[in-house]
């Protein structure tokens, strides 16, 4: 287990290094640092000044080392747009996304699973079909269209929900939180479905799948004749033998959840990170774009290996096959 | 076919080619989907009408000098204050929504096919050449793959729009951005191509063809391309046609978010983009119609993959 977990590591020191590299590389050599820096009216020598405190006449690996140093410490340098440490202004957006990509994993996990289930058991009823040809349409629309449906049906039509912003914030020292007043957790509703309902259909089509299977196996139809009730079949036995994939696909999904949050946040205002992301390549604010992608990069590189760890724990099988390799 | 074998087919009343087609079970279980029906004439509509768009629009949106700003904001043509020239209604710029719908579906057509046929060429050829060489050539293909497979593909799109954007400023003009987008999108989808082919070729290469044409000394890359490829490509054709939705979709939301084409050239992600604004003020229809032609293209494209999947699919069979 104990080389497994190293090797796991070790593979996602790789990846982030490579991944520094390409946020490295993007910010020395897409433009010129000090030219973005500074105005128009700055000399030759205050330029030149400014590119010996940078280092950027530095050996490029001095350099590129300097830089995975700094952004292990969080230090992504200053914004070009608003001349403000970057962490600051991540840091400051960090919990609308975090909020926003928890309730609707949530939402899909609520939804998804049970509908999944109920299409599994039922599959000839007029229920599942429509399940599933929703599904369809939940799997194959792009995410900003879905918001734009449900801002036209909603807060247009009906003139219900607010259709953008994080309505009233609440500060808890470091963290803003819109989920303790009303107008809050309102302002949450379209966005978290926008942005759940993806891996809402992804979810139930998974566990429909996977109970299906495993309703053919022996051990189920051996469970049936051993009289246990329907019940205890559905749910004790094969819906907890299903949950193991679902638990990787939604540990998986959390991680694009972050980075789709993006496209949501654009659609209703929200005021996260993938609209300060969005903006930042508008405007080729490299500083903020390369935290960016060091920030998604690692959250994804975490949750692979937490995944991954989780499912030696669940699955035997695995913990044996490492110890074998 | 030399005259001896056309002799013989005369002889042996082989049934032709295209019976041989109708008589397979790919068409078999196509005509028996009603659902695959349907996706497959709204798949050929809206691509037949893309590709007419000059021919069946009312009026050419890309000419400014037939735009008039009296005409904008025109709602369809069956609500009150509607016009007949206009049978959808008009933008904020005087532009029929019918015809900018149809050269809007043009360029997002072209643009998700050109970005599919990019990631199919370089994700089959890096699978071919991972499966077939081993070793080292092999192990960094794939890491470069997990890594790839890290990022959401609309993210690598970004960032690369976000960085021709620093390099070529100004000058990123239209036609620039087409091949930005092409380039963009289909660096994000070539992983699947290539884990899918590598794993095919890993398979193919120790069969007796391929040794025999290694043993007769033929080329690797002429093995590869000419005996190789043509036995790895059936899973290819299934990932191809759902990645063309997926490539359309990307399009648009690039487009969209504002990094794709420019208003003056919408695609129809841009045209969204631009009814968006609009919503609130009640004209609904500036958004509403291109998303409706361009949900309905995805999901036609989807459902033609799902049924390729399963038609190719021998364990379903």
């Amino acid at each position: 287990m104990l080389a497994f977990i190293i090797r796991r590591l070790l593979q996602a020191i790789v990846v982030m290094l490579t991944v520094a590299l390409i946020a490295f590389t993007l910010f020395r050599f897409v433009g010129d640092p000090v030219n973005m820096m500074v105005g128009i009216e700055t000399t030759a020598e205050e330029r030149a000044q400014l590119r010996q405190d940078l280092g950027l006449n530095d050996a490029i690996v001095v350099q590129f080392a300097r830089f995975v140093g700094n952004s292990a410490r969080l230090n992504f340098g200053n914004s070009y747009q608003f001349k403000t440490p970057v962490i600051d202004l991540i840091a400051d957006r960090f919990p609308a996304t975090m909020e926003l990509a928890f309730a609707s994993a949530l939402l899909s996990l609520l939804v998804g699973i049970p509908m999944g289930v109920y299409t599994a058991l039922h599959r000839r009823s007029w229920l599942s079909n429509i399940f599933l040809a929703a599904s369809l349409i939940g799997i194959s629309l792009p995410t900003f269209l879905i918001g734009i449906l449900l801002i036209f049906l909603f807060p247009v039509t009906l003139g219900i929900l607010p259709s953008f912003g994080r309505g009233e914030v609440v500060r808890i020292g470091l963290w803003t939180t819109g989920l303790l007043t009303a107008s809050g957790l309102k302002a949450l509703v379209l966005p978290a479905i926008t942005l759940g309902l993806f891996q809402m259909t992804l979810i139930m089509r998974l566990v429909r799948g996977e109970m299906m299977e495993v309703l053919r196996t022996d051990y189920i139809k051996f469970a049936r004749a051993r009289g246990l009730t329907d019940r205890a079949v559905n749910f004790g036995h094969a819906l907890k033998n299903t949950l193991v994939p679902v638990m990787t696909i939604t540990g998986l999904q959390l991680g694009s959840i972050i980075a789709f949050a993006l496209i949501t946040e654009s659609v209703f205002q929200w005021p996260g990170m993938g609209l300060l992301f969005l903006k930042a390549v508008q405007n080729v604010d490299i500083p903020i774009m390369s935290a960016y992608l060091l920030l998604v990069a690692f959250i994804f590189v975490t949750i692979n290996l937490i995944v991954d760890m989780l499912y030696a724990v669940v699955d035997p099988r695995i913990r044996i096959d490492a110890r074998a390799a | 076919m030399s005259a001896e074998a056309k002799d013989l087919d005369v002889l042996m009343r082989r049934p032709s080619r295209f019976a041989a087609i109708m008589d397979s079970d790919v068409v078999y279980s196509f005509l028996h989907s009603r659902i695959t029906i349907v996706a497959a004439i709204v798949t050929l509509v809206i691509v037949l009408a893309a590709i007419l768009a000059p021919w069946i629009a009312t009026q050419d949106p890309y000419d400014l000098r037939v735009l008039s700003l009296l005409d904008s904001h025109n709602p369809p043509a069956w609500l009150t204050g509607g016009d007949w020239r206009f049978p959808l209604g008009t933008d904020d710029q005087g532009r029929d929504v019918y015809s900018t719908i149809l050269y809007g579906s043009r360029q997002s057509i072209a643009i998700g096919v050109m970005a599919t046929l990019f990631a199919g060429m370089l994700g089959i050829s890096l699978g071919l050449i991972a499966g077939y060489a081993g070793g080292t050539t092999d192990a960094i293909i794939m890491r470069a793959a997990d890594i790839q497979s890290t990022f959401p593909p609309i993210l690598v799109a970004m960032l690369i729009d976000g960085t021709t954007r620093a390099l070529f400023g100004e000058q990123r003009n239209e036609n620039v951005v087409i091949w930005v987008m092409v380039l963009s999108i289909g660096l994000g989808f070539w992983v699947q191509y290539a884990r899918t082919v590598r794993g095919s070729t890993l398979v193919e290469k120790n069969k007796d063809y391929v040794l025999a044409a290694r043993l007769i000394g033929i080329a690797p890359v002429k093995i590869l391309f000419r005996h190789v490829l043509p036995n790895v490509v059936g899973p290819v054709l299934v990932i191809a046609t759902i990645n063309l939705a997926l490539a359309i979709i990307t399009e648009a939301t690039l487009s969209f978010l504002g990094l794709g084409l420019p208003s003056t050239q919408p695609s129809l992600g841009t045209l969204i983009q631009i009814g968006q604004k609009y919503l609130f003020a009640g004209e609904w229809w500036i958004a509403i119609f291109p998303g409706t032609a361009l949900a309905a293209l995805v999901v036609a494209v989807n459902l033609l993959g799902d049924w390729l999947r399963d038609a190719l699919n021998p364990k379903l069979r």
